[in-house]
């Protein structure tokens, strides 16, 4: 059967007029999650545009950060209209309030929600129109034409046109209503891994990322925020600072004192000379304040997050009852990338450069700052030296905003690595308490679990969502569940850190349920298939994940595996571990990665996602801990918050499974299983069970240290 | 260093920048890195944590990797600069057409000085084993976690030149 893609009421198609003659398709869609209620004027947010030349452009409106969307989302379109993939191009769009419906890039939804089938019925229009010009032309019927990459051929005749030989025909007729779509089937371009647009530019440095904007009379500052979380510049002297040679300008700001210089190094030696005075200095707490802080209020109930049957009672009747805590550390995002921002405030509008995951926030925020209507704040959004959820606030832009309009000049904010280390939104430190019970049969039959962590978002019913990700929503039968959120307050500010709660969840609940397993003298992956009978998808992922590692096969002495899974932003991931302790280090030799992520578009970025995101969250289980100290954050470069680096690179084994599903997530859904994975091979190994990230070696060397 | 300086003529240093003599009047204790980003406007060499532990700053001088954020400009010398913009006239050193091949980049800001360490590396080692590997480049940080491809693309650079 072939999809026949009715256009739903609010989404629709039209003609625009292109310079040169060539064919302009704007895609009406409707917005998801856009902040416009359903009567908010239609706004065109796809843009496709073919030249007499052969040139397609396709406009993208998604922050790419290296999940590759600038590839991704032209991958779509080129296929329905069967582009020759060389002669696409991609244009990234300014942020605009409505245009391009929401333009935040977060949570694993530049395919999965934005894009799919609007850049589809794009491409499916732009090409009927195509082969509609032909027809014209020739004077032959649509249905005796094909097209490939980029041409139109009538097969009969062994006559063929170029789509730039055909678009200025194609614009004067009509767009199709119902353009025709492809069978999944039938797909040429989606599914494998074309070139990526980007790469020759990034391997040759002319790819211009947010610090690389360059204007005219720029000059370049350094911002020094207050070091406590909560406190404030009371006064500061800018006497040693102004000193500097290269220093221009010292201004306060709202979130600290900008150092503006002819270039950065000036601006760096100038904040260094800064006395500062601060004020508001209250919040004193360590980290450990903060978890005897937690533990204290894990001894009350939380609001209820999610209740299946009667926990106490299948907890009170279970043949074996565990109980554990566990804790998880607040964590920083460090991006490549150090947040920076370039600004220009003129009298009448700001033009912002910004890497960010958020350009309509920053274009509403430089528009208040600036004092102009949102017209005149223009965003150009720059490639994003990693984003990880930090750049969807926008603290940076309105510190080059600020800063540009108190010294009337252009200005390029660059924070250093030590005020990005120390003034991020953290992933939320928790607390985490679970109690589980198995039946006489070895099955799980009840658990509860009490989760205390500061929210990032309001939630609904006083449950922040994301604190319970991953938990609240197991795709785990549990006959007996009930799940609670102890919402924690205090001065830290936390943020989205990629993959969001089900990164520190994960390796709290899948290293629980491994916990279950042991005790009931079960198999771990066994265990969980019990779990995921009503669930296929998860339960073939499972399986696959188990075969593709030799699941139970013999290991060479010192080894052991660890499995464990997450379903996430609509994606299915299981990953296993294979792991030993060598000289006093944990060493993860071969992770076996299975992803069910529907749809796939480039499979090229698809597996680099998969091994990226056990990068992440290996750098994060084995080495990431941000700790407080009198209200600051302890850590402030890579010497004391290291990472994974390639000499404790794994081999990693990804395998994605073929489907014809709706596209799920792809750039998070790999991070949240490789902490537990690891933890639970750690586990078989000695013995010993770690609860807390991230994971130390000396905690396992009592056995095992060869 | 009080406000003695300030009026003093800033010093004049003149640098040998991909095979060009660059003249620039900055302080002495200037970081390369800011003198080829924001004075010379040679932007593909990256900052990525100002003290030499990430190697996003990777550029050679005389041909040996050096991290430019903590090498001051008055070090320098008559040594010969090179930036990735440097590499090659035409982006088609065997790193940068291995790096295409291989799909290295996710987002891309810490590739410059991956390719400077890794062509380091090849100048002195023309195949290196991944122990090789493993020392030369374990100073420099892939956030994205390429690195595996990484290590592909080098051997691969190393086989067919």
């Amino acid at each position: 059967m072939t999809t026949s893609s009715s256009l739903d009421r609010r989404e629709f198609i039209t003609l625009g007029a292109v310079a040169g003659g060539g064919l302009l398709l704007a895609i009406y869609a409707p917005r998801v999650g856009g902040q416009g209620g359903a009567e908010a004027p239609l706004q065109p947010n796809v843009f496709l545009r073919i030249d007499p030349s052969g040139v397609v452009t396709i406009t993208v409106a998604r922050s790419d950060m290296g999940q590759g969307v600038r590839t991704a989302l032209p991958m779509i379109v080129a296929e329905e209209l069967d582009a020759d993939w060389g002669s696409v191009r991609v244009v990234q769009a300014d942020a605009h309030p409505d245009q391009f419906g929401r333009m935040m890039t977060v949570g694993s939804t530049s395919v999965r929600n934005g894009a799919w089938m609007p850049l589809r019925r794009a491409g499916a229009a732009a090409r009927a129109m195509l082969i509609a010009a032909a027809a014209t032309k020739w004077g032959v019927a649509a249905a005796s034409l094909r097209t490939e990459r980029g041409v139109v051929t009538h097969e009969a005749t062994g006559r063929r046109a170029t789509y730039g030989e055909l678009v200025a025909v194609a614009a004067t007729l009509a767009v199709p209503e119902t353009p025709v779509l492809k069978e999944a089937s039938a797909f040429r371009l989606i599914g494998t891994s074309p070139p990526q647009l980007d790469t020759p530019d990034k391997v040759t440095g002319r790819a211009a990322y947010g610090m690389d904007a360059r204007v005219p009379g720029m000059l370049f500052a350094m911002v020094v925020h207050p070091p406590v979380f909560g406190s404030s510049v009371k006064s500061f002297d800018a006497t040693r600072a102004k000193a500097v040679p290269g220093v221009r300008h010292v201004v306060k700001i709202s979130q600290g004192v900008a150092v503006v210089a002819d270039h950065t190094w000036a601006a760096i030696k100038g904040a260094r000379a800064l006395d500062i005075v601060y004020e508001n200095m209250e919040f004193t707490a360590s980290s450990a304040d903060i978890f005897r802080s937690f533990a204290r209020q894990a001894e009350q109930p939380g609001a209820e997050a999610r209740r299946v049957g009667d926990a106490a009672a299948g907890l009170a009747s279970a043949a074996k009852r565990l109980q554990a805590t566990y804790e998880a550390p607040y964590l920083a995002h460090a991006t490549m990338e150090p947040m920076n921002c370039t600004a220009h405030v003129r009298a009448d509008s700001v033009e912002v450069w910004a890497p960010t995951q958020n350009p309509q926030g920053a274009q509403s925020l430089a528009a208040r700052l600036a004092g102009v209507p949102v017209e005149k704040s223009t965003v150009h959004v720059q490639l994003l030296g990693c984003g990880w959820g930090r750049r969807g606030s926008t603290d940076y832009v309105q510190d080059a905003v600020e800063t540009s309009k108190a010294v009337g000049a252009p200005v390029q904010v660059v924070w250093t690595r030590e005020e990005d280390m120390q003034h991020d939104f953290y992933r939320p430190a928790s607390h985490v308490r679970l109690d589980g019970g198995v039946d006489a049969a070895g099955r799980l039959s009840a658990m509860t679990v009490r989760v205390v962590a500061q929210a990032i978002s309001g939630g609904r019913g006083g449950v922040d969502g994301n604190a319970v990700a991953s938990i609240a929503d197991t795709p785990y039968a549990i006959p007996h569940y009930l799940v609670e959120y102890g919402r924690a307050e205090n001065a830290v500010p936390v943020g989205y850190w990629r993959s969001v709660g089900p990164s520190q969840n994960t390796f709290i609940f899948e290293s629980f349920i491994d916990e279950l397993a042991h005790a009931a003298g079960r198999d771990a992956v066994e265990f969980r298939r019990t779990l995921l009978a009503h669930e296929p998808r998860m339960l073939h992922v499972l399986n696959q994940a188990a075969e593709h590692s030799k699941w139970g096969s013999p290991l060479p002495a010192g080894r052991a595996r660890g499995i464990a899974l997450v379903e996430d932003k609509g994606g299915r991931v299981a990953e296993v571990a294979e792991v030993s302790l060598e000289r006093g280090k944990i060493r993860v030799h071969r992770v076996t990665v299975v992803a069910d992520c529907g749809q796939i578009i480039h499979a090229g970025i698809v597996r680099g996602q998969m091994s990226g995101a056990v990068v992440a969250g290996l750098s994060a289980a084995l080495y990431g801990e941000i700790t407080i100290e009198n209200g600051r954050v302890k850590q402030s470069n890579f010497r004391d918050y290291d990472m994974l680096r390639i000499d404790g690179m794994p081999e990693v084994d990804v395998h994605i499974i073929k489907s014809a599903e709706e596209p799920g997530g792809v750039g998070e859904p790999g991070v949240p299983p490789i902490a537990a994975a690891v933890a639970n091979a750690l586990f078989t190994l000695t013995g010993v069970r770690a609860r807390k990230l991230p994971l130390r070696a000396e905690t396992f060397t009592a056995v095992g240290d060869g | 260093m009080f406000i003695s300086s300030q009026r003093m003529p800033m010093p004049s240093y003149t640098l040998r920048v991909n095979g060009a003599a660059r003249q620039v009047e900055v302080e002495a204790d200037t970081r390369l890195l800011w003198v080829l980003r924001d004075v010379l406007g040679l932007t593909g060499t990256k900052f990525g944590c100002g003290v030499a532990q990430c190697g996003a700053c990777t550029v050679h001088l005389d041909g040996t990797a050096v991290r430019s954020c903590t090498t001051q400009v008055s070090q320098v010398g008559a040594r010969a600069i090179t930036t990735i913009e440097g590499l090659s006239p035409d982006g088609a050193h065997s790193l940068q057409r291995a790096w295409i091949a291989e799909d290295v980049p996710q987002c891309g800001y810490c590739q410059s000085g991956q390719i400077m360490s890794a062509a380091a590396l090849l100048a002195r080692k023309a195949n290196p084993v991944d122990a090789d590997i493993d020392e030369a480049m374990r100073g420099n940080i892939c956030r994205c976690g390429t690195y595996d491809r990484i290590r592909s693309a080098i051997h691969r650079a190393a086989r067919e030149g």
